[in-house]
């Protein structure tokens, strides 16, 4: 079922080097504080060092007790503390509150602080201001690539789509050009880049940058990665507001994939507790239905068990050689299997339970309707629907999103009284980020606005449909689907079997943007006759192409495509360029500022009560 | 071979000295050498000269002329001296001209006669004057001592590191030493002196007698000391004409000479080489010259002219008026080659080329002779060496060629000694050049590291020369070319002269994108010049942005370092350049200029958000930003304001800027908030229960919950729920309730707006099929199916949906019948398929 990469896929490079370097890196910076030490960790950071360095490593390296960062006061009695943080202002009152209540105390003790990926001059500021600044000593742990599987690189920076896409706050993307001279540095040069989107550009001229200032290491070395693809998240929004329908993305959007791994609970384990389960290449089974659509899941692991009671079964007919052969080798590979294969079996239950009722056809239903662009006035009822039903503000703004997006026009509903006043800053927050759009900038926004709110509170809430019929115009997104033919023209049912195009992923219904673009920029290896459609993009300066005159390295490097996607990618797009891979004979790599999924981005735009 | 060794002087048994011309001089001197102060700096290095006025007693009605010369006598610099009387001059390890004024201050001075600092050797001097003063060299860098009128010493190690240390007294100095030196050992400095016929050592504890071993006696006084390049030895002239040559630190004597010349030595400087057993010192009187050293015999010299000794690593400068010579031992290699009759290895290979050369057989029987010894590696060895002690590359080149010759006979003879000897040859050549003048022997070179050397070409600012060194020795850019470039640079924006323009384009040019260039660098230079303007175009240059922003605000740019920084995309950067500018600007035009730069201002808005949200506010202020100023007032309604009253009042300042913003939308939202506070104040106080900060929604379906059904209708007209939503609200509540009479009291209180299916839907999730059943048969007919198909009547949806003759309802319909129990169902759909299809 799971297909096979084509044979003259290239091999993917290890990169198990850059968890060796993070670990040492850390043992290092733990060792300049030698004695014994109480670690303080951010919550954000549990994770990510969980993949790193466990307990015992810790341990090994003088870390007495282990404690969350967290607004409490501390118990620790340590003579040393160490803090490993994200570089936060917020961290470093926290910081400082502790420092100032020892100093009061009369106490003196030694304080590390280790930032993560790098410590900022506010952070450092911050300490100053309260007066802190000499009492404790900073270092930097520059641990910026987490390799979340083998082809999965993520720097574990959810912030990063808040901080610039909303804030506009630049300060991750040297982050990034950093971890991108980490790459190069240690996997060879990148003969060819290609970009979209202002962070992209940004994020590359700074890496350039680097290169230029350490010029001399990596020439002369052959390139293992060919190609190098930067794409902004706001390029493409909608891909990332569909509901995923892939396994792995399903799982994601259900149960939340942390880190790489998920908590499973009780009415997956079909036990009386939740179980922490990693989800990589690693396993077995979940490696061959993660990029399966959904639909084909359950058959498939049924057809597994299957063959998993024949194996299971084969002993029967054993003599006792051949019995003792299989305990000692088979029976414990088919064990774990069957483990795993029942905890897969046991989530795929607890989807169907949550999502095959009527409610997810439905809500799929509209959603592809949104996207093709038909039944405009039924989609906006249904959602009009959802939020009368008040069932979840975070769905509820994730449709209006998208039907803003894909219509072009702002969706507004009076819903904030509805769910909060907080939710008015939300709204304006999803403006500014692009995620509700205006027809036009400006001042016609005000007009729409008050059109809407007049209707909203003329209670002819059915009007809003009209409302929008009136400022249907072609929108960018249509635009945008018709040239890059995003929405597959099937004639009778998309077998999700066997799928043709990337369409699969969201059920043959549509082609994600993201993955489009790069399928395309791959095919002309520039941005030549994509000229209409950065336009529509509104990236017509932040599309590049960058290609190092070398002549043709072995066509084993050249396909290998590392795509960095700035602001976060979903497991969907994932699997439709896995999918694009296996057809091509390309093999990608990911490199994601965090892995995200619709719910994800509705949150990071939310204001919620502190 | 004809007369080679002719200018070879035998000393003793083992050793021959040689004197040759470095150059001759047309320095054009106007005064005698006597009668002026004289500095040489060590390797090769250049020669001061100051007529000294104060010498003789005349009155100082003209002011002296300091020259300064290159090795070979090329004028480097002149100028009036115009400070007070100098006692002594000498050079740094640096180059610097050190000259010590009588009153102690030190005037240094650079190779063109630019004057660099001054110091001062303590206030003590100013009195008592400075008597007499010596520049020595240690390894932490140049010191200098001096002696004073009240006969005390003071010296300071090293002159860039200034610590002046104050010698003990020496008891019962009355007059002057007879004569004195600076001496270094074990990384201390200490001074030695003689007095009649006394010697004393100081160091800055104690001051020590100390009587030098196999000293013969009648000595009444010393003339001379000098002690050897390195510090290892010492050499004492007295009064009987009787040299002593023996250890620095006085324990072991080496030899002694008596040459019978009572009268006092002019200089007398050591003059060997390192790694060489012969220890020699040269003498020289007035007109003589005499070479000393373990030889019943010296070697004496005829001095045709007022002469001037500078002892160096392995021998003894020697000029005058009109030459410079080198009085230095022959080296080892040289001497089995060139001695007379040698049957060297290095010597029969030389001569089988030479024989080579002239087609001779003969060569092959000298190379013979060295084959059957074995020593042709030797040969070739010793040829290398020897070429590197020679000065005339015709010689250099007859022995490389000799050496080259030979190595065709061996089959592994490593080629990087031949290698480098070329190079360093060339190179030497080119340095020793008369235009440039710096006379290096192969050994100072060595000692020197070519490092020092392109050092000192740039200190003469022989930029062109330097580079084609760093180009031919193929050095790493960043340590050769680029390097020597930067120092072209900062001299050039000196050249106050040149415009600002011109020089920016200038150094550009050359310098163009060298790597390891820091335009920077040149830059800060160029604003040490007073040259902002220079120093801005300099930066312009400059790739990385992180290096311009210091400078720019070093320089009161702040705004355009602000730009520099942003450019550069570092957030720290930017950061940086913002607190400055907070600190520098007012608050308005800090404001201002934030205004103009959103990155900048966005990054301070973050900052702000976590840490100074007054300020956040006065910014939105500033911008009239009234809709983040409302979004402002929302945050803190929630977020600072604790009592009710403060977040209504928040919410109305929110409200107020939203209406200036023409967000009307924004702002009635903001006022129906601020009622709906006040309304849950109310509830919470008449009826008790949990009710602020509760969505409008989750109020009414709280109400409705707790019974309280008139006030939530209420609320609901007061607030204008929609219809839909209140319908789909109380529905929801009262399921949940499972109140089941007021659910269909209320469905049939009006027709609903939402049909009924939703009632069904919400009674099934409620498991109650049978109150489910109810709303079913209401269910208006578009969603008949769906409804029954909820309850699980599938018999009557299938009826509903043949009578609709729906296609799509029929597959639903046919998706639900499950085998066993819907079989006839089934069967009644397909047959209804069937006679549609016919139809």
């Amino acid at each position: 079922m799971a297909f096979p990469h084509r044979p003259d896929a290239p091999e993917l490079p290890d990169f198990s080097m850059l968890k060796r370097l993070a670990r040492d890196q850390l043992i290092y910076l733990l060792e300049q504080l030698p004695g014994k030490k109480d670690l303080f960790i951010e919550a954000d950071l549990m994770s990510p060092l969980d993949r790193i360095a466990n307990v015992s490593i810790l341990k090994q390296h003088e870390v007495d007790k282990l404690y969350k960062v967290e607004n409490k006061p501390a118990l620790s009695s340590s003579e040393q503390l160490c803090f490993l943080v994200r570089p936060r202002i917020k961290n470093m009152r926290y910081i400082a509150s502790l420092v100032n209540a020892d100093k009061l105390a009369g106490r003196t003790r030694k304080y590390k602080v280790i930032f993560s990926p790098q410590k900022f001059y506010a952070c450092e500021m911050v300490l100053e201001e309260e007066g802190i600044y000499g009492d404790v000593s900073c270092d930097e742990w520059a641990f910026s690539l987490l390799p979340l599987d083998v082809d999965l690189l993520s720097m574990e920076l959810p912030e990063f789509f808040r901080d610039y896409f909303l804030e506009g706050d630049q300060r991750w993307i040297n982050t990034v050009a950093q971890a991108l001279h980490l790459l190069s540095t240690l996997y060879g040069p990148f003969p060819n880049c290609y970009g979209i989107g202002r962070c992209a550009k940004m994020a590359y001229e700074l890496w350039r940058n680097l290169e230029e200032e350490e010029d001399g290491e990596t020439k002369g070395r052959r390139p293992e990665i060919g190609h190098i693809f930067l794409l902004d998240r706001d390029v493409d929004f909608v891909t990332a507001l569909c509901s995923q329908v892939v396994y792995e993305g399903l799982v994601d959007d259900t149960f939340r994939i942390k880190c790489g791994s998920v908590d499973f609970g009780p009415e997956v384990t079909s036990s009386d507790k939740s179980l922490k389960v990693l989800l990589n290449a690693e396993d077995k089974v979940f490696n061959e239905i993660r990029n399966e659509h959904f639909s084909n899941v359950f058959g498939f692991l049924s057809q597994k068990a299957r063959n998993l009671q024949a194996q299971y079964d084969r002993r029967r007919g054993m003599d006792i050689k051949q019995m003792k052969n299989f305990v000692s080798q088979e029976l414990k590979g088919l064990k774990q299997e069957h483990r795993l294969l029942s905890l897969h079996i046991g989530a795929c239950e607890s989807i169907m339970k949550k999502k095959t009722k009527q409610d997810f056809q439905e809500l799929i239903k509209t959603e592809h309707a949104l996207l093709e662009g038909f039944n405009i006035r039924e989609s906006t009822s249904y959602i009009e629907e959802h939020i009368d039903r008040q069932v979840s503000p975070i769905e509820s703004l994730r449709l209006m999103c998208l039907l803003s997006i894909t219509e072009n026009g702002d969706a507004r509903c009076s819903s904030d009284t509805h769910y909060g006043p907080e939710h008015l800053l939300t709204f304006s927050n999803l403006r500014r980020a692009g995620l509700l759009t205006e027809q036009a900038p400006g001042d016609t926004l005000t007009a729409v606005e008050s059109k809407v709110s007049k209707l909203v509170t003329d209670k002819a809430a059915g009007k809003i449909t009209d409302a929008f019929s009136s400022l249907a115009k072609r929108s960018n997104f249509r635009a945008i689907s018709k040239k890059l033919n995003l929405i597959p023209r099937v004639d009778g049912e998309y077998d999700l079997k066997v799928p043709r195009d990337m369409a699969y992923v969201f059920s043959g219904a549509y082609v994600p943007l993201s993955c489009r673009i790069i399928e395309q920029v791959l095919e002309r290896r520039s941005w030549q006759g994509l000229d209409e459609v950065v336009r529509l993009l509104n990236c017509s300066d932040f599309a590049f192409t960058d290609m190092t005159k070398e002549d043709k390295a072995s066509s084993e490097s050249l396909r290998l495509i590392l795509v960095v996607f700035l602001g976060g990618c979903t497991f969907s797009e994932i699997s439709a360029l896995r999918f694009l891979g296996r057809e091509k004979g390309y093999r990608f790599i990911f490199l994601t500022t965090a892995v995200t999924n619709s719910a994800r981005l509705m949150e990071a735009m939310s204001e919620v009560k502190a | 071979m004809d007369c080679y060794t002719a200018n070879w002087n035998p000393l003793g048994d083992s050793a021959f000295y040689r004197k040759y011309e470095l150059y001759s001089m047309d320095w054009d001197l106007k005064e005698e050498l006597r009668d002026c102060l004289v500095a040489a700096a060590p390797y090769g290095g250049p020669i001061a000269l100051l007529r000294n006025p104060w010498r003789k007693e005349k009155a100082a009605s003209v002011r002296p002329v300091l020259d300064i010369y290159s090795a070979s006598g090329m004028p480097l610099a002149s100028l009036l001296w115009k400070s007070g009387p100098v006692v002594s001059l000498g050079w740094s390890a640096e180059e610097e001209l050190l000259c010590v004024q009588e009153d102690g201050a030190v005037l240094v001075y650079g190779l063109h006669g630019d004057f660099r600092r001054h110091f001062s050797m303590g206030n003590e001097v100013l009195q008592n004057r400075v008597l007499d003063a010596r520049i020595f060299h240690t390894e932490f860098g140049s010191g200098v001592a001096i002696l004073t009128g009240a006969h005390r010493f003071t010296l300071s190690a090293n002159v860039g590191d200034l610590k002046l240390r104050r010698m003990p007294e020496v008891p019962g100095l009355q007059s002057a030493p007879s004569c004195w030196t600076a001496l270094c050992q074990d990384r201390v400095a200490h001074i030695l002196l003689a007095v009649g016929p006394d010697l004393y050592l100081l160091d800055h504890a104690a001051c020590s007698a100390v009587t030098p071993p196999g000293l013969a006696p009648g000595v009444s006084s010393f003339l001379q000391m000098a002690v050897s390049f390195t510090y290892r030895h010492l050499a004492l002239f007295t009064d009987t004409g009787y040299i002593w040559m023996g250890t620095a630190s006085l324990k072991e004597k080496l030899c002694e000479f008596n040459c019978n010349i009572r009268a006092p030595p002019k200089q007398m400087v050591w003059c060997s080489r390192p790694r060489s057993k012969e220890r020699a010192v040269v003498v020289a009187w007035e007109r003589r010259l005499m070479v000393v050293g373990d030889a019943p015999e010296s070697i004496q010299f005829v001095l045709d002219e007022d002469s001037y000794l500078v002892p160096e690593l392995d021998g003894v400068r020697i000029f005058s008026r009109s030459t410079h010579e080198f009085l230095h031992e022959v080296p080892a290699a040289s001497e089995e080659i060139f001695k007379i009759a040698s049957m060297a290895p290095g010597a029969l290979l030389l001569e089988a080329q030479k024989e080579y050369e002239k087609e001779s057989q003969k060569a092959d029987e000298y190379l013979r002779e060295i084959q059957e010894l074995g020593q042709l590696t030797q040969a070739v060895q010793q040829c290398i060496e020897a070429a590197g002690h020679e000065h005339q590359p015709d010689m250099q080149k007859s022995l490389l060629r000799a050496a080259s010759f030979g190595k065709c006979f061996l089959d592994r003879f490593p080629p990087d000694s031949f290698v480098h000897m070329c190079q360093d040859l060339r190179v030497l050549n080119a340095v020793r050049d008369y235009h440039i003048g710096i006379p290096l022997t192969y050994s100072q070179y060595k000692q020197l590291t070519i490092q020092v050397l392109l050092d000192r070409l740039v200190l003469r600012r022989l930029y062109p020369l330097a580079i084609q060194i760093c180009e031919y020795l193929r050095l790493p850019e960043v340590q050769g070319v680029s390097r020597i470039l930067a120092h072209w640079a900062c001299y050039k924006v000196q050249q106050k002269d040149v415009s600002d323009e011109d020089v920016a384009r200038a150094i550009n040019q050359k310098l163009g994108d060298t790597p390891g260039v820091s335009y920077s660098d040149i830059a800060a230079r160029a604003y040490g010049c007073g040259r902002t303007e220079l120093a801005i175009k300099l930066l312009e240059y400059e790739p990385r942005s992180g290096e311009q922003v210091p400078l720019l605000l070093k320089m009161k740019r702040s705004k355009l370092a602000l730009s520099k920084a942003i450019e550069s995309g570092d957030t720290d950067l930017v950061f940086t350049v913002l607190l400055h500018l907070k600190n520098e600007l007012n608050r308005g035009d800090f404001f201002m200029t934030l205004r103009n730069q959103p990155m900048a201002l966005s990054l301070y808005r973050q900052f702000c958000k976590h840490q100074e949200l007054e300020t956040l506010k006065d910014l939105y202020n500033q911008d009239d930003n009234h809709q983040e100023l409302g979004s402002f007032h929302i945050r803190a309604s929630y977020a600072a304001e604790e009592r009710i009253e403060g977040r209504v009042a928040a919410l109305q300042t929110a409200a107020d800027a939203f209406y200036k913003a023409k967000n009307e939308f924004a702002a009635k939202a903001t006022e129906d908030q601020m009622r709906l506070l006040r309304l849950q104040r109310r509830l919470e106080d008449e009826l008790g229960g949990q009710f602020l900060d509760l969505s409008l929604h989750d109020t009414v379906t709280t109400l409705i919950l707790g019974g309280h059904n008139k006030r939530a209708e209420q609320l609901a007209r007061d607030f204008r729920i929609p219809d839909k939503r209140l319908w789909w609200l109380k529905l929801t509540a009262l399921a949940d309730l499972e109140d089941w009479e007021e659910l269909e009291k209320f469905s049939k209180s009006k027709k609903s707006p939402i049909g009924y299916l939703p009632f069904v839907e919400i009674c099934m999730k409620q498991h109650n099929k049978y109150e489910a059943k109810k709303y079913a048969s209401r269910v208006g007919p578009e969603q008949k199916v769906k409804a029954l198909l909820l309850v699980g009547d599938v018999a009557q949806a299938a009826d509903v949906a043949i009578e609709h003759r729906n296609e799509a309802e029929l597959s639903l319909v046919l998706s639900h019948c499950t085998g066993a129990t819907d079989g006839a169902t089934a069967d009644k759909i397909q047959r209804a398929r069937a006679q549609a299809q016919k139809k």
